[in-house]
């Protein structure tokens, strides 16, 4: 099923199911996610997929960067702002308290290096209720990438950018993380940067295996109505 | 009342209008057992020359008037300037029961009682004043910032290392994202600091309220009146003068009025911890003595006094539900339309003058009853809730085809708002139980008149355990309100509270 099977488990569900109310959401999930593999996660809306993030997340919460679907943004602080508190661990409260009012020069060259490769440092003063969608997103993935966690979660993390944009920001995160789970509905992000893929329909595993090996009536099926 | 065509056992409607009944019959049973006399005498001469006055401010001495005036302001502002950041850190560490507890138990204790109590050690001085506004504001506003971050988004929240501190992710999350929320609360409760402050005059304090009673006693209604005029437009002007820019100007204007505190030595507070307030007998180690003691007290003073100030509350409750429904349409522009000014003025002077401030003028004319102090409550938070039902009314979307007018009213705007209406009614039925408590200081047999006297006797130790009966009472209506609120569907003060 995985590439690198010799590799640590990191996550695993066995026989999982999740109902929210009567609503039965997730139906028998078994997975087992390697370090080092790079999953998307597809399927059509309301497939489950969410939800099955939701799950996987708590088994490496510490070591895990989240990147969810409605960003997590705090309206009224800055960019820079947003993005340093991916950091708050690193740093006594009292540190922490100093940098809402005067930010450090180290800190403030760390952070604004990431606005420029994700192509927002002219922002980095804003406050991010002031952005755009595409800018917002750029926002929360900066604050995810500034965790520095091996691991990488995202929900639809570049669903409000332009395709180049979306293809350097995935490019970016698949570099600096090591192992990643992803939501995408862009198919061919999910063919061409991730090494499986987990198709997901009605809360069933419809496909799981390498981005390879899927074909393109597989693909139709997944989403046919 | 609401959906009352609809009659059938799942109807909000009927659950609320049962509701509203039943609190109905429990203050007309109130109403025979209830100190409510009205004592002979020719209240219409003194309220001409009330009026009359009222309508004719004078104060000779503006300089006096400035002073009494700052340093109202001063007690205000510096006591909500501290208990916001004590408030605040009990919010962050609301999970822990000792927390809310403490918040609640110095919450149920109202500032009067605060002041007298720390009156006896620092006097009339700075110090009293401020702990008597802090003490008891740091556990509302923990209690109500608690509530704020409990409805923000816990997504920002979920996206930080499970590492970090609770403080810094505080300060970036929940803090910042219910920023807006917290300032226009704090604003709230800077108005109702200066209602307290003004009173605590009452008990001698140099505010607003030491020199109003000291008017009225002389009948000077012109001074009261500049008194109060003064007052009303501090408060409505607040907007306009509390810019946060200027705050460290006032913050040091206001050090700078305080008067002076006497030096307390750690030795004389022990001993009013450790000794002044328990009875003797339990300081002697005599628990059976000790114990007969406070049952003799509880069941001739705390009991009558207890039941006296709950059925006041009762009465004081309905009254001001009934006010406030009555006098919301005159504030409101979908009901009133343009003739809503004198409407607004009219809420604007209830709400700001401070129950005891009516319930003052009142006893002068009817003597010392409960009817004064349950008219006055009534009055003042049939104003507030009033106020705030107007702007909630005024916030309804309208429809070309709606009815207008009374029917309007009736079939509209008033179901509309009637469960945040009640939930708000319950929520200050605890406010309202604190204040009927402090009525007693002005003669009407409710709690606060014991401990008032036992505090004029040096009875600490009565004081103490009357206050402790009185915060007690206070933890109990609060469950209940709460409860009732959740089981009536109300929770939610709707943009109410």
């Amino acid at each position: 099923m995985t590439s690198v099977t010799s590799a640590e488990v990191l996550f695993r569900l066995q026989g999982h199911s999740v109902s929210h109310g009567r609503h039965r959401v997730l139906h028998d999930i078994n997975l087992s996610i390697y370090a080092g593999e790079k999953v998307a996660l597809i399927g059509p809306s309301g497939a489950g997929k969410s939800t099955l993030l939701d799950c996987l997340y708590p088994q490496q919460a510490a070591y895990t960067a989240l990147c969810p679907q409605q960003g997590g943004l705090v309206d009224i602080l800055s960019v820079y702002q947003n993005i340093y508190m991916g950091g708050l661990e690193r740093h006594h409260a009292l540190y922490n308290l100093w940098n809402l009012l005067r930010p450090r020069p180290a800190d403030k060259a760390q952070v604004s290096e990431l606005t420029r490769l994700l192509g927002i440092d002219d922002k980095l003063w804003h406050s991010v209720d002031k952005l755009s969608g595409g800018q917002r997103q750029r926002v929360a993935i900066g604050r995810a990438l500034f965790r520095q966690q091996p691991i990488f979660f995202g929900d639809e993390p570049v669903s409000a950018l332009d395709p180049t944009q979306a293809e350097a920001v995935l490019k970016m995160l698949i570099d600096r993380h090591q192992t990643l789970i992803v939501t995408l509905h862009n198919r061919r992000l999910a063919l061409t940067h991730f090494n499986r893929v987990i198709a997901l329909r009605d809360g069933f595993i419809h496909y799981d295996g390498a981005a390879a090996d899927l074909s393109e009536q597989q693909l139709d099926a997944l989403y046919a109505q | 009342m609401p959906n009352n065509r609809h009659w059938e056992i799942n109807s909000t409607g009927k659950k609320l209008a049962l509701l509203s009944l039943l609190f109905l019959l429990s203050a007309l049973i109130c109403i025979p057992f209830a100190d409510l006399k009205i004592y002979p005498s020719e209240p219409w001469r003194e309220l001409g020359r009330i009026a009359w006055g009222f309508v004719t401010p004078w104060w000779d001495d503006p300089w006096l008037l400035v002073q009494a005036l700052g340093q109202t302001i001063a007690f205000a502002l510096l006591a909500v300037v501290l208990a916001v950041p004590v408030g605040m850190l009990l919010a962050m560490l609301w999970h822990w029961r000792v927390v809310r507890m403490l918040a609640a138990s110095v919450r149920a204790v109202h500032e009067i009682f605060w002041g007298l109590l720390f009156m006896q050690l620092w006097g009339l001085s700075a110090t009293t004043g401020l702990l008597a506004i802090l003490i008891p504001y740091s556990g509302v506003f923990a209690k109500v910032f608690a509530e704020i971050f409990t409805r923000q988004s816990p997504l920002p929240q979920a996206t930080l290392a499970p590492a970090s501190d609770r403080f810094s992710r505080y300060a970036y999350t929940l803090i910042p994202q219910a920023f807006a929320e917290l300032s226009h609360y704090v604003r709230y409760r800077f108005e109702c600091a200066l209602r307290s402050s003004a009173i605590l005059g009452f008990i001698g304090l140099p505010t607003l309220g030491f020199h109003l009673e000291t008017a009225f006693k002389q009948g000077q209604y012109s001074e009261a009146a500049a008194l109060l005029w003064v007052f009303f437009i501090l408060i409505a002007t607040i907007r306009f003068w509390l810019q946060p820019k200027l705050l460290p100007v006032y913050v040091i204007a206001a050090i700078w009025l305080l008067p002076e505190t006497p030096p307390v030595s750690g030795g004389m507070l022990w001993q009013f911890i450790s000794e002044d307030i328990w009875p003797r007998s339990l300081q002697d180690g005599d628990l059976s003595a000790a114990l007969s003691w406070y049952a003799r007290v509880f069941t001739s003073e705390a009991w009558p006094a207890l039941l006296q100030t709950l059925m006041l509350t009762q009465l004081a409750l309905v009254l001001t539900g009934a006010i406030a429904l009555m006098v919301y349409p005159l504030g409101s522009r979908a009901l009133a339309g343009r003739y809503r000014l004198p409407g607004r003025g009219l809420l604007l002077v209830l709400r700001s003058t401070p129950e005891m401030m009516f319930a003052f003028v009142l006893l002068l004319l009817f003597g010392p009853s409960g009817l004064p102090a349950v008219v006055a409550l009534a009055l003042h938070n049939g104003g507030l809730i009033g106020f705030l039902a107007a702007g909630h009314s005024e916030k309804q979307i309208q429809r070309l085809d709606d009815p207008s007018g009374m029917n309007r009213y009736l079939y509209q705007q008033t179901p509309r708002l009637y469960p945040g209406f009640l939930a708000f009614l319950f929520y200050r039925w605890e406010v309202i139980l604190r204040e009927s408590a402090i009525m007693g200081i002005l003669g009407i047999a409710t709690l606060g008149f014991f401990i008032d006297s036992a505090f004029e006797e040096l009875r600490y130790d009565k004081a103490f355990f009357l206050i402790l009966v009185t915060a007690l009472l206070n933890i109990l209506v609060d469950s209940v309100s709460r409860r009732l609120r959740r089981v009536s569907g109300a929770e939610d003060a709707g943009g109410l509270g």
